[in-house]
Parts: structure tokens; sequence; C-alpha cells
């Protein structure tokens, strides 16, 4: 099932590579008249269907400030649940316009396998996670340790090296399908879930029983989760990347979804450049004025995104930490819309 | 100069020739395609900066492997990575066959019982394990694994030496002995004296007419021969037997869950349709054979073996080469239960190097050789088979 897929997309990649970089993407999606975005199938607060069928998360919702940017309309998005196997090659061959599936930036990825990432849109690190009656209290004490980890992510790669860097001698368990895997783990099939911090947290919330899980002090890792787009194809790559800066910027100036409209009448230069009062930004990204307005109007701000879909008051409670604006002590920070 | 009276015939005009003039037309179509997708390939690939070649084979795999026949760590090569996949689809697919025709081959007999109460089974056996498709079949017996059976520390002991648990099957094993080497080459020779012993009896019968209990010849000889060794040894019995350490048993042998479930699932699912094949072929050969080796007065063994067995193995065999060649290509929805099997590696390494094309084109390479080796391996069975027509 999952070969014949990748085979499809490797045969695709070997035709479509030569219509992909002729139009633009943004051409490209214009024509067709919705973005066709990667995601993941089942992260809660990153991205997952509700019980309703429809998608929610922070990246889903980068993924829909982009189609705000493009088409004035945050709706015109078409989801493609990709596993992290799966999630390069779809983007390599041109099945998906954008990825916006936590996928951590890398010099190998952004070279050699011929990609762009834009803005980082979430800073993590990868964590393990262990059930409270394990008595683990440090990552260094898991000699031995079967591990669940998902192959073909950065973090199959940072446990191997944390691993044997520590002279620990460890059986991971690698399971594509991720919601397969976090079964697997709670079921008790391994001592220990590893995977970006956020994510952990993510699989304990919506666990048969929480409070059993407890995730160990040490962050093993840097791991800048970021949007990704096809080498090759600049328009575009400013598009997401641009689109990812605004929701920053937004924050920073402070405009939300609900003062957006009031802020159209904001005397603040910035404000009036970012908002398209005064009009040249959204010509020179290739869209209109009103852009980075529909994104707010349409999505909200980061701060509003982080707020809503992983932030204190919902299952998961992340803190801002990392992700906070530059000017609360995070690492958010937008170069200068002029 | 007397000319020939026969007129030249344009070579057009000539379906000889003008056949081979297609053949060549159509040789250069297709490669022309081919060298239009490859060298269009690469030129995109080339623009689009994305790396290409067997370079990667040589990289350090940066991964770790869950289970390996091998010695394999994160610090070795992406070619051992895959490698290490390849064995272990080839060790999954080798035990998964063999088990399938055993049992396969027993239920299709059982279908075929005059008692009511086996037959029945075997054919509810055969229906169920037939229409439920193998991917939820494996889904299944690995969460029957890891949902059921408790966690090491309170694992089920049902037999000393025996510890089942959610990390999977381990038993007590006959620690290394220097025995072992000579009990192997002792079973090793009383193969070739089976063999031999086999060749002798056949010649002798066609020279004299007289039979030889060969079956139970070989079967003392390939018994007997190593258990003598064992017993001059001094019949060495030290066991080894798994431990609770730290996280998990160590010593003795163990198997996953994900191979368990993975070999049940498969055999489970090939052995029904080996059963229908197994009774196809019984049933192809008329009941007027049986009567006439009756009437002719061999016994039940010997109708089986010399009459029956012959003729439905050649009806047998073809359906059977191909329900082999499908346990094996089953054998890489592994990826979905998480066992390390040749597509599950392959997959990772085309992600972590981003070289699908490269990938892909391996995958298609191993499971060809995988396929074609089978075939050979039966064709040739097949071929002895088939010789025994008179």
């Amino acid at each position: 099932m999952k070969m014949t897929k990748l085979c499809v997309l490797a045969l695709a990649a070997v035709f479509m590579l030569s219509t992909v970089a002729l139009a633009g993407t943004l051409q490209d999606v214009r024509a067709k008249g919705f973005i066709q975005a990667g995601v993941n199938g089942g992260v809660f607060g990153f991205s997952m269907p509700d019980k309703k069928g429809v998608w929610k998360g922070l990246d889903v919702d980068t993924a829909r400030a982009i189609a705000a940017a493009v088409f004035g309309d945050a709706s015109k998005v078409k989801y493609v649940a990709l596993t992290a196997v799966q999630r390069l090659p779809a983007l390599q061959s041109g099945e998906i316009d954008v990825l916006c599936r936590n996928t951590t930036q890398t010099l190998t990825r952004d070279t050699v396998n011929g990609l762009n990432f834009a803005h980082v849109n979430f800073y993590d690190g990868q964590g393990f996670l262990v059930p409270k009656k394990l008595g683990v209290k440090s990552a260094k004490e898991l000699d031995g340790a079967t591990v669940c980890v998902l192959p073909g992510t950065t973090t199959e790669l940072n446990a191997a090296d944390f691993f044997r860097s520590h002279g620990m001698k460890w059986k991971p368990v690698v399971i594509e399908n991720t919601s397969e895997l976090n079964k697997a783990f709670f079921a008790g099939r391994c001592d220990v879930l590893t995977s970006d911090s956020s994510q952990l947290a993510a699989q304990r919330s919506v666990s048969p029983n929480p409070a059993n899980y407890v995730l160990l002090p040490e962050i093993i890792s840097k791991e800048p989760l970021a949007p990704v787009v096809r080498h090759g194809d600049d328009q575009w790559y400013d598009v997401v990347n641009w689109t990812v800066m605004a929701l920053i910027q937004a924050e920073e100036l402070g405009i939300t979804s609900k003062n957006v409209d009031q802020m159209l009448k904001s005397k603040d230069p910035r404000i009036k450049r970012f908002l398209g009062v005064t009009p040249g930004l959204g010509k020179a990204l290739g869209l209109d004025n009103k852009w980075a307005y529909n994104i707010v109007k349409q999505v909200g701000n980061y701060g509003e995104i982080f707020d809503r879909n992983v932030g204190p008051k919902t299952k998961l409670g992340l803190q801002r930490g990392l992700n906070a604006l530059w000017t609360k002590g995070g690492l958010m920070y937008a170069a200068p819309f002029r | 100069m007397a000319d020939t009276t026969t007129e030249k015939i344009p070579f057009w005009l000539d379906p000889k020739k003008r056949a081979i003039l297609f053949q060549i037309g159509v040789f250069c179509l297709v490669a022309l395609l081919a060298y239009y997708l490859v060298s269009n390939t690469l030129t995109n690939l080339k623009r689009q900066h994305i790396a290409t070649g067997w370079g990667f084979l040589h990289k350090e795999s940066a991964f770790e492997i869950g289970e390996s026949m091998i010695p394999y760590s994160s610090a070795n090569t992406y070619a051992r990575a895959l490698l290490v996949g390849a064995l272990n689809t080839v060790k999954v697919s080798f035990i998964g066959i063999v088990l399938s025709v055993f049992f396969g081959t027993l239920i299709g007999v059982a279908r075929l019982s005059s008692n009511w109460l086996v037959s029945k089974l075997a054919g509810i056996f055969i229906e169920v394990m037939q229409d439920i498709p193998v991917l939820l079949q494996l889904f299944f017996w690995y969460a029957i694994f890891y949902e059921t059976f408790p966690s090491p520390r309170q694992a089920l002991h049902p037999m000393a030496g025996l510890y089942l648990c959610n990390r999977g099957v381990a038993m007590a094993f006959l620690s290394p002995h220097p025995a072992h080497k000579y009990m192997l080459l002792a079973f090793l020779a009383a193969l070739v004296l089976s063999y031999a012993v086999y060749r002798w009896a056949r010649q002798r019968q066609a020279r004299k007419g007289l039979p030889f209990p060969v079956f139970w010849t070989s079967l003392a000889l390939i018994i007997g021969l190593p258990l003598a060794v064992w017993l001059a040894f001094g019949a060495p019995m030290q066991m080894d037997v798994p431990k609770l350490v730290g996280f998990n048993f160590k010593g003795g042998i163990s198997f996953s869950p994900e191979f368990i479930a993975l070999l049940l699932g498969l055999v489970l699912y090939t052995s029904a349709f080996v059963a229908e094949v197994v009774r196809a072929g019984i049933q192809s050969v008329g009941k007027g054979q049986t009567e006439a080796a009756k009437a002719i007065g061999l016994k039940q063994g010997q109708i089986l073996n010399l009459v029956i067995l012959p003729q439905a193995l050649r009806v047998i065999i073809p359906p059977l080469t191909s329900q082999m060649l499908n346990l094996t290509k089953n054998s890489s929805l592994a990826v979905a239960i998480g066992f390390p099997d040749f597509v599950s590696v392959a997959n990772t390494t085309i992600n972590q190097t981003g070289q699908s094309i490269e990938g892909v084109a391996l995958i298609m390479a191993v499971y060809l050789i995988f396929s074609l080796s089978t075939s050979v391996f039966m064709n040739w069975y097949n071929k002895r088979a088939a010789l025994v027509e008179r």
C-alpha cells in the first residue's frame, strides 16, 4: 500500500519534474483555485481533523494563512495527509504545493533533497515520554530500552546519535503511521516514545491516561519546524515565507483578527503598510494589497493561532517558550515589512 | 548473363524483412522513450539540485534498525542497512513459505477428509482467512500481541524457559557448544547419505523389483546421526535461559511481536490459498486412478506416493509458486506494523537521502530478484514433476 504510493510518487516525479518549474507554483495554484497542502494526519494541535472532519491545528492554520494571502479565502486549501516517509517525495514530485507538516529544517533537506524552508512556525526540541511506573528520571537511564519512533524523521537520527554518544544500547520500534505508533506505545509495546516534545505533549493529551506518563527533562535536539517548498521557485517561496512572517508581524504590531478592521484606520505607517492601506507590499509579492489583512482577518496572528491550538488553555497546555515574540524573550522575529 | 526468373521483391513487400523492420522500429521507439525519460529526469533533478547516483550507499546511515541477522549499528553504511532489511525479508519469507506449504497441505487434505467435522472446520478456516485482507490480519495479530500480553516485568511464564510479554517471546535455547558444529556436519552427511540410499534403492528396484524402505532409512539417518554425535559429546544439555535484565529479557532466543504478527498473518492468509490449491490438485486426479491402483494391489501409502501425488503435483506446483511469490511480496506490508523489512529500511533511506528514484529502483530490483529466484527454483521442480509423465 505504502509502497505503491511511493512508486506512484517516484513515477510522478519522473513525469512531473518537467512541468513543475515551467509555470510558477503561484500561477498553478491560482489556475486550479486551491492550495494543495501536505499535512500530518494525526497530531493534535498541529494538524488533525476534528469530529466534524474539519482540519485544525497550527500547521493547518499556516496553510490557511497562505490561502488567505493568495485567494483572500482561507478555506481554499486541500489537505493531503502524509506520513513522515511520504512527505518529502510528495513535495519533490509536485503532488503538493507546500508542506506544513512539522518538518525540521536541516542542511541535507535544504540542499540535496531539493527543498527550501520558509520561516520557522514552531521551535521545538526532541524529548522522551515514558510511563511513570517505569521509574526513570533521566534519559541517561534508558540503556537497553525499547523506543517507539517514527521512521524517516530527524528524531530517528537524533535518537540514534543520543544513544550512541552515551554508549547505550536501544531497540527501535518504527511504525510509519503516527496513530499506530502511538497506540503501540500507550499499550506498552515500548518503554519510551521519542519525538518533538510538543508532539509528545499532544499525544499524551489524547492518550487514555495522560497522568500516567511523564516527559523526561532532557531535550536532545533543536527542531525548527517550518513550511517547505520546492527548490527553484523563488516567487512561491517568497509568498510562503512572508505569510509566516506576516503572522508574527501582526502579533508584534498588536493586530488581531478582532481589531484588524479598526486597525485599517490606524495612523501608524507600519500598520498602514502592513495592511495595504499604503499600497506596495502585496504587489511586490505578486499578491493583492489586502493579503496581510486577509491573513489576520481570517486566520489571526501568530499568538492567536498558538493559543487556539496548543496554548495554555488547550489540552496540550504548552507555554510560548522559544515561540514567544523576540520582544518577550522568544525567537519569533519577522524581518521588516517595507 | 542468365537473369534469375524470379523477380526481385522490394524489401518492403517481403513479409519477413518487413517484420524485422517493424521490430527494429519499435525497439528504437522504446529506446528513445527510455532515453528521453532518463535524460529528462536527470536534467530536472539537477536543475532542482536534488542529488542523484549511488554514492549515498557508502555514507553512514545514522539510523538504528530494530532487529537484524547480521551485526549492525547506526555507524554502518546505508548499503549495510539495506542488506539487513533484505535479509529480514528473506527470513520472514522463507519461514513463511515453509510453514504455509506445510499447514496449507495439511488443511487442504483435511478439507477432503471424510470426517464431517474435520472437513467443515478446514472449510471454515479457508473461507475466513481467504476473505479477510492480509493487512487487516497483520494489524489484528499485532494488536493482540501488545494489547493482551503483559509488560516484561509481569511476563507470562507458562513453562520453564518460556516467557511471553508485549516485547515478544523469549525462549530458552541450547547454549553454544562445540558439539553443535559437529551435529550440523552429521546432519549434512545424513542428507547426502539419504540421497545415496534413495538412488541405490531406485536402481535396485528397477533391476530386481525389490522395494526398499527409503523413507524410514532416511529418517533414521537424519535423526540418528546428529543424535549419535550429541551423545558422543556426552549429551551437553546446558541451556541459555532468558533473564529479565533492565528493561527486557536477555539470553536465549527471542522473537519480536512485529515478526510474530507478520509471520502469523502471512502464514494463515497464504495457507488458506495453498489449501485450496492442494485440494484442487488432489481432486484433479480421476477417481478411476485410485480404483485402478487398488485393483493391482497397491497399498494406501503407495497409491498416494506413486499414483496420486505425481499427477496432483503437476496441477499443484504452478499455482503454488504463485502463492509463494504472493507471500514474499505481501511481506512488504511489514511497514504497517514496524517490522524492519527491506521496504521499511529502503523507505527510511529514501527519506533521509531524498533519493526516491534510486530507492524505488532498488526496491523493485530486490523484489524482482526474490521472485525470479523463487520462480527459477519452482520451475525446475515443476519440470522434474512433469517428467514423471509416461
